[in-house]
């Protein structure tokens, strides 16, 4: 147990023998192979449930500024629910009750109901973040879109979303490496991603802290990259003027 | 079409079955809270000396900490403790370990952020009155910080208490597993998945509702 055994990333899943290449082909997988496979299932839940996310959470976070009594009702309930509920719990309801509760869904694959899952859940967050950006722009701004004769619509496309969203970025990218670290949930729905991967593995191999190393390490990696891009954007987007901006 | 029935979910049921669970889950989420602010606030203490052989190893192990997914987390020390003590340890204690370790480290920035918001001028005037730098901290600084921070120490241990289902990685038998375990014997999973949803939403939002009660007072004292 005290020393290092990185070859058992070459071993073939199956059988165990140790490939030659690391990477197996022609039909053999090693754990090589099928732990960049579940990186690449981390990836994909991650992405496409941070694009459901900033969606819905930018939509509600909207909806909670408007003066409409109804809209900011529907946007604090929203958030309440997906909140109040553990990410878990959510993820089970997508998985078990969602489908049989409404049967059109049942066919729907699980992948897609836990980037549903994640991705609400993370929206509750984002909508908290959008209407404290909107929030947090001087009242007079919302008035000149209106006495200038935009309409509501126009007001917020013109006026206050631009500047809240640039505000809203560095909030917005910690958001972005909670879901790449949440993303690990899917395990317990059998997607077969990063965490899944270090259970079975582990079990299978004996050799966990070698696996939960390469594990962490990927997910670190991931989260690490996410950050940069999302500096990058802020970078790109600044307005020159404000504090931090450009010039 | 919906062919719902919770009248399997009796007194008795309920009982058997997910008090136990709940009883684990809140024992877990006191005791990692407890625990996690005290060495959250060591640990903020310790980033903000000017000591780099204490400020060093505290941000390190924070911001690991911080960039680690939980379940990897609660997996690694399953995984672990029973190396390090050399014989294996149940899950509900991994867990409990694992969860005050973990929660240590953003009880840790939270505590910091209420250190940092305490005017300069509180400290000199401490060591103006001959305390030292412990007396200082004890008496002065932290009640402060810990009064400011109340609303947020108590947000963060919602979400602990939330976190504490993810404990289903090693097999541990919490809130969510009680309900899982009665679904499966009852075969009834939509129906107990839907209750532990209901009670998991009805404990974190009226505790939230009550957080933002107490924010409001605060804010009202300064």
């Amino acid at each position: 147990m005290s020393t290092w055994d990185w070859q058992v990333f070459c071993k073939d899943t199956i059988d165990g023998e140790i490939v030659s290449r690391c990477f197996g082909g022609a039909g053999d997988v090693t754990y090589l192979d099928w732990l960049f496979s579940a990186w690449g299932w981390t990836l994909s839940v991650s992405l496409l449930a941070l694009i459901v996310a900033l969606v819905f959470g930018s939509l509600m976070g909207i909806l909670r500024t408007t003066p409409n009594r109804g809209l900011v009702l529907a946007g604090n309930a929203w958030t309440e629910l997906f909140r109040n509920i553990p990410l878990l719990v959510q993820i089970f309801l997508w998985y078990h009750v969602v489908p049989a509760l409404i049967p059109p869904l049942r066919g729907v694959p699980s992948f897609l109901l836990v980037v549903l899952g994640l991705g609400l859940f993370t929206s509750a967050r984002i909508s908290e973040q959008v209407k404290a950006g909107i929030q947090s722009l001087p009242r007079g701004q919302r008035m000149a879109g209106l006495a200038m004769g935009f309409t509501l619509p126009q007001t917020y496309r013109h006026v206050l979303l631009p500047m809240a969203f640039r505000i809203v970025i560095p909030p917005l990218t910690s958001e972005a490496m909670n879901i790449v670290k949440n993303s690990s949930v899917a395990f317990a729905v059998s997607i077969s991603e990063l965490t899944l991967f270090a259970l079975q593995a582990q079990e299978e191999t004996a050799r966990g802290i070698e696996i939960y190393l390469s594990v962490t390490g990927l997910y670190f990696i991931t989260a690490f990259a996410l950050n940069r891009a999302f500096h990058f954007i802020e970078a790109r987007v600044r307005v020159p003027g404000m504090i931090g901006g450009g010039h | 079409m919906l062919n719902l029935d919770f009248a399997f979910l009796t007194p008795q049921i309920i009982s058997s079955y997910v008090l136990k669970g709940f009883a684990f889950s809140l024992q877990l989420t006191l005791v990692a809270m407890l625990g996690g602010i005290a060495l959250g606030t060591v640990l903020a203490l310790m980033r903000l000396s000017s000591r780099p052989w204490l400020a060093l190893p505290a941000a390190a192990y924070v911001n690991t900490m911080r960039s680690i997914p939980l379940v990897m987390v609660i997996l690694w020390f399953f995984l672990l403790i029973p190396l390090v003590i050399g014989r294996p340890l149940g899950a509900e204690m991994s867990a409990v370990i694992t969860f005050t370790l973990f929660e240590a480290a953003y009880y840790s920035e939270i505590m910091r952020a209420g250190i940092q918001s305490i005017p300069k001028g509180q400290v000199a005037a401490g060591y103006a009155l001959g305390m030292n730098y412990g007396q200082t901290m004890r008496l002065i600084v932290l009640p402060q910080a810990f009064r400011n921070m109340l609303p947020v120490l108590l947000t963060q241990t919602i979400i602990l208490f939330q976190d504490t289902s993810l404990v289903y990685a090693i097999g541990a038998y919490d809130l969510l597993k009680g309900f899982e375990v009665a679904g499966k014997n009852f075969n009834r999973p939509v129906e107990t998945y839907l209750v532990a949803a209901t009670l998991y939403f009805a404990i974190c939002f009226s505790l939230s509702m009550l957080v933002r009660k107490l924010q409001q007072r605060i804010a009202i004292i300064r």
